[in-house]
């Protein structure tokens, strides 16, 4: 036991004599800690299953499910260096799996600009390869039919139709399809998330903000008494969620501990 | 610098202490990894296996023979096959099965198998066992189920004339306790391995499905139509389940509460773990109380059937015209595709029978 003790104090003077030497100019990971809110209002567990949301287009509204995929976390300096990890993260809001991601590459200490991509483009997207992936969620896949990959995002809930009925909707976005046409025709409609710039040092954290409302607004006002279900087919409705989807994201707080 | 190789020396001599030091290796069964089928290798992240209950080859046969074995129950009457019987991919045809005593429990028996690609580690309907080791602790206690006690189980196994030195070949001990039981049956429950279907083969390239089986396959991935996939799996993750709990829209109010119960989550009220949709073949009646006798019923339940309730799934869809409707061709298709995720030699396989 005493031998342990030693070796922990030794350990630990070890490790800090190494941070002292090379704090400025060794590579770092960064965290990024994503949160969600509906027009500000933070969105919790609790919030779910709570009809208390009312999209631009006067629909009232509450989320079961929203669980979606970012991939390229990507930093760019000011000479052009690039630096991309490459890999991904499959935030779940409800259960509060993932929030907190850390990209696994490290950048050198200095000023970048931080963008993402929304989903996976078509690089990215291929069918079945992702085994974690796979066995996320009973499978995060797209169908063959339409065209195969992955989902970008499963958003559901239930909202008040224009017969006052209670209604399921499932906000499903994934590359856009049309299968009508042979070959199927296929748009990659997953998006850049630019951050901005962030200087990045020792311990920085980046909070990437999700303003959930803005999937329902600008440029399109959704409709979701027409457009609720049967979206994954929806070779326009894809496209507007894209489009809908380029203020959905923005750049909450910089943190440096 | 000079401080590093320090504790690495140091650490070194603790490391090599502690091997050496406390006189004789822990005792160590037989490894048996599990053989994991190409398919989930190529599809699926790894199984689950606790760190504390590696396989092995003395732990999986004491496993099988405790599974079909009476002792376990209050009377020596019951074992866990007597409600998961391998010919029904180890659940009771019965809608409920029926306790030593003649209690009869509330909810359909649950088919046994893939249980180490639960990747939610949550056991029974309505998730109240968090690992197939806790799972195993329930039924022989249960008052409608084995109806035994612990301490009287232990005293059974104690007492018998094989079960100590099988405890010792395989835990290093013959001195039982119920920690041990589980594990043992845990480890036999996580070889049940079911991924050789007809549709199995067919993504190995090995078969061809119909017509039929295909476009059943499209009914059951078609959004617009049966959408059953945002549950049940995929042909890219072919456990056929989610292992989420959903209402799926059975009842317009609760008499069983399903995961609502074990959370006090007025939201999960009538929720209820996705089967697999693999081996349906064998495991009639279905839903947690056996209400449906045929796919047939579950199929219209989908297409017409469904009842509105604050919890349902959105993904229920056309809730106030009962669902989609689906056409008498795509009920039959999907009917035939969903046959063909069964997997006659999973309930044959001989590894799998009562050893007794
Ligand atoms: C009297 C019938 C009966 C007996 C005996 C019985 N079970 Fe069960 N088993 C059930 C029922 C019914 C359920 C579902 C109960 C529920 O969800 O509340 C179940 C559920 C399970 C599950 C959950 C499967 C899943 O995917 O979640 C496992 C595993 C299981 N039993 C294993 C066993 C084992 C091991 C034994 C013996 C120690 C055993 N059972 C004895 C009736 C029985
Ligand atoms: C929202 C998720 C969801 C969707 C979509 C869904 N199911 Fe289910 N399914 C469930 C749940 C949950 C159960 C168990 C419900 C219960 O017992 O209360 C179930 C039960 C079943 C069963 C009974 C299995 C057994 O062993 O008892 C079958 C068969 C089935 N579903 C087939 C389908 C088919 C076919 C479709 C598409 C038409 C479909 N499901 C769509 C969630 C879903």
């Amino acid at each position: 036991m005493k031998k342990i003790a030693l070796f922990a104090m030794i350990a630990m003077v070890a490790m800090s004599c190494n941070n002292d030497d090379d704090n400025s100019s060794t590579p770092v990971n960064v965290d990024f800690l994503f949160t969600h809110n509906w027009d500000g209002s933070a969105i919790e567990n609790s919030d779910f299953e709570v009809i208390q949301y009312t999209n631009a287009h006067g629909e009232e509204l509450s989320l079961s499910k929203l669980v979606y995929l970012i991939s390229d976390i990507t930093f760019t300096n000011a000479n052009g260096d690039v630096y991309d990890a490459g890999d991904y993260n499959l935030v779940n809001v409800r259960e509060e799996t993932n929030l907190m991601f850390t990209p696994n590459i490290q950048v050198p200490p200095g000023d970048y600009t931080v963008s993402f991509t929304f989903g996976f483009d078509d690089e990215d997207n291929i069918d079945g390869v992702y085994q974690d992936l796979n066995s996320a969620d009973g499978g995060w896949n797209v169908p063959m039919m339409l065209g195969g990959g992955y989902h970008y995002m499963r958003m559901e809930g239930k909202f008040i139709d224009n017969t006052a009925a209670e209604v399921g909707y499932a906000y499903h976005a994934i590359r856009a399809a049309d299968a009508s046409t042979t070959p199927i025709t296929l748009q990659d409609t997953s998006f850049e998330v630019n951050l901005g710039t962030v200087t990045i040092a020792n311990n920085t954290e980046i909070e990437v903000k999700m303003n959930v409302a803005e999937w329902y607004d600008n440029p399109h006002e959704w409709d979701l008494n027409i457009l609720h279900t049967v979206l994954m087919p929806n070779f326009d409705a894809q496209v507007m969620m894209s489009e809908n989807g380029a203020t959905v994201f923005s750049k909450g707080a910089v943190t440096q501990n | 610098m000079r401080l590093t190789i320090i504790a690495i020396l140091v650490s070194l001599t603790i490391i090599s202490c502690s091997t050496g030091g406390d006189g004789g290796d822990p005792y160590e069964a037989t490894p048996s990894p599990l053989v994991i089928p190409q398919l989930f290798q190529d599809k699926l992240i790894d199984p689950v296996i606790p760190a504390d209950n590696p396989q092995t080859v003395e732990g999986i046969a004491l496993g099988r023979k405790l599974f079909f074995d009476p002792i376990l129950s209050g009377d020596g009457t019951q074992s866990c096959s007597t409600c998961h019987n391998p010919e029904n991919a180890f659940t009771d045809p019965r809608q409920f099965s029926v306790g030593i005593d003649g209690s009869i429990g509330t909810r359909n028996s649950m088919p046994i198998f893939n249980v180490a690609w639960n990747f939610n580690e949550l056991f029974f309907w309505d998730g109240r066992a968090t690992s197939v080791e806790d799972q195993a602790f329930g039924p022989v206690v249960n008052p409608v189920e084995m109806k035994n006690t612990w301490p009287n189980a232990v005293a059974s196994l104690q007492a018998d004339s094989e079960y100590p030195d099988l405890f010792l070949a395989a835990f290093g001990t013959s001195t039982i306790d119920s920690t041990m039981v589980t594990k043992a049956i845990a480890q036999f429950e996580r070889t049940l391995i079911s991924a050789n279907s007809k549709f199995d083969k067919y993504t190995r390239g090995e078969v061809e499905l119909t017509p039929s089986e295909l476009n059943g396959l499209n009914v059951f991935l078609d959004e617009g139509r049966g959408d059953c996939f945002h549950c049940h799996g995929n042909p890219n993750s072919p456990l056929w389940t989610d292992n989420i709990f959903h209402n799926n829209g059975l009842d317009a109010s609760f008499t069983d509460r399903g995961r609502g119960m074990v959370t006090g989550d007025p939201r999960e009220f009538g929720q209820f773990k996705s089967p697999s949709l693999r081996n349906l073949a064998y495991t009639a009646p279905y839903m947690h109380d056996g209400r449906f006798a045929t796919l047939e019923e579950v199929i219209n339940h989908y297409s017409e059937g469904l009842v509105y309730s604050e919890t349902i799934d959105p993904l229920m869809k056309t809730v106030s015209a009962g669902g989609v409707h689906l056409t008498e061709q795509d009920k039959a298709d999907l009917k035939a595709f969903l046959l063909s995720l069964s997997d006659p030699s999973f309930i044959s396989n001989p590894d799998f029978q009562d050893p007794n």
